[in-house]
């Protein structure tokens, strides 16, 4: 299992979608392709867009199918950051 | 192009500004002002510094500015954004003086940047600064990535003390929404391609349902529903049309933006680029995560909606 924490890129604010992209490239697919569990760590994130979130995982979903949310757990992430997520994961898996 | 400020100019009562602009001729700008006194919303003034930048600065006059008009300009940092002298000095902010003056955002790492001063600049409790980032986050996100705009977005904004809000206004002189929706979807209107662009799930960047991987098609929609869920105004112009969403009584969420309580009008003088203005307070500030659950029925009700209308229908012979 691999943690990655946001914090440290992300600040307390986690809207730039360039790490977004970033994270999701060099650190969450090649952890994935050889199989591991992912957690993601919102530790000291308050806050997150939509667009940042979307950035992060609606490709992982794309690409692995839904089964990949059985991979990745987000861990200490407040409820707007929850909600959020579940906004996305929702919309991924209903297009 | 002529601009003239008038008395009042906020969201509600903006028509007859944009009405009047005169946007021919974008090598010279002339701004005239009422002479008495002139209170307008920060989206006015990001609009006046957004055409300035088009304009050649030697060609830039501003005319019968009286000194009550002037003062809040000059503070806002108009002349400084027009390169024009304004001959007032301004030594220190007023008490209540909570305002972000007139800043260019071009790219991400100023986005940043701008994120992080922008919240003690306002003095907000962290409750409402919640929705006021994302805001301003995902508008000139919206700028960076899809204005394809030389100036980047223009930004301000203004505390209200009377009423206790925030006023934002943030414009690029890119290409408009009606071109960058029409990558993906046919709107041969620029209100069509207000409304496609408020509708969650709709990008210029695909048709695909679930967008890209980095863009879904859901920032203005969640805008729209931050303005609206709080009972406030707020208002698109691009092209030749104008949406406002006006405020409502009811929290019933529509993924068409023209189901809300809301006026258009698509006569205005054309105008290149994209304008928001957004006025949320701060007495009504709903708690954003119950704003984000409306947000998730009614954005995957939307989707199972657009999902079934794409379904063949078996034929029966």
């Amino acid at each position: 299992m691999i943690t990655i924490k946001l914090f440290g890129q992300t600040g307390s604010f986690a809207e730039n979608k360039d790490i977004a992209r970033d994270l999701r490239i060099k650190e969450i697919i090649p952890a994935l392709d050889k199989g591991e569990d992912i957690v993601l760590d919102f530790t000291n994130v308050e806050a997150a867009t939509q667009s940042f979130i979307h950035a992060l995982i609606s490709d992982l979903i794309r690409k692995y199918g839904y089964e990949i949310l059985d991979k990745i757990s987000f861990k200490n992430c407040n409820e707007t950051i929850q909600k959020i997520i579940m906004i996305v994961t929702d919309y991924m898996q209903e297009s | 192009m002529k601009i003239f400020l008038p008395n009042s100019a906020f969201i509600g009562n903006i028509d007859p500004f944009l009405r009047a602009l005169d946007l021919s001729n974008s090598d010279t700008l002339e701004i005239t002002t009422n002479k008495s006194w002139i209170s307008i919303h920060p989206v006015v003034l990001s609009l006046v510094a957004a055409l300035g930048l088009k304009a050649n600065p030697k060609e830039i006059k501003c005319d019968s500015l009286e000194a009550k008009s002037i003062h809040y300009l000059e503070r806002m940092g108009l002349f400084k954004f027009l390169g024009v002298r304004s001959g007032i000095n301004i030594t220190k902010h007023e008490p209540a003086g909570r305002f972000i003056p007139l800043t260019q955002i071009k790219n991400s790492k100023e986005l940043s940047r701008f994120i992080e001063d922008m919240i003690p600049l306002l003095h907000l409790e962290p409750k409402q600064a919640e929705p006021i980032r994302y805001v301003v986050s995902e508008l000139v996100r919206n700028v960076i990535e899809h204005a394809d705009s030389r100036d980047g977005a223009i930004v301000c904004a203004q505390y209200y003390a009377k009423s206790n809000r925030i006023a934002i206004g943030i414009v690029d002189t890119g290409v408009g929404i009606k071109k960058t929706i029409n990558q993906s979807y046919p709107a041969e209107t620029s209100m069509k391609a207000i409304q496609l662009a408020l509708t969650p799930g709709i990008t210029g960047t695909t048709n695909r349902e679930g967008g890209t991987e980095l863009n879904a098609g859901a920032g203005l929609f969640f805008i729209k529903t931050i303005a609206k869920v709080n009972s406030d105004l707020f208002m698109v112009y691009t092209g030749n049309a104008l949406y406002k969403l006006l405020k409502s009584t009811t929290n019933k969420l529509y993924s068409d933006p023209l189901r809300d309580r809301h006026s258009q009008a698509e006569d205005l003088p054309l105008f290149n680029g994209t304008v928001v203005g957004i006025d949320i307070s701060l007495d009504e500030t709903k708690e954003f995560s119950g704003i984000l659950s409306l947000i998730r029925g009614v954005y995957a009700r939307s989707v199972k909606e657009r999902k079934k209308a794409r379904y063949r229908k078996p034929k029966f012979i």
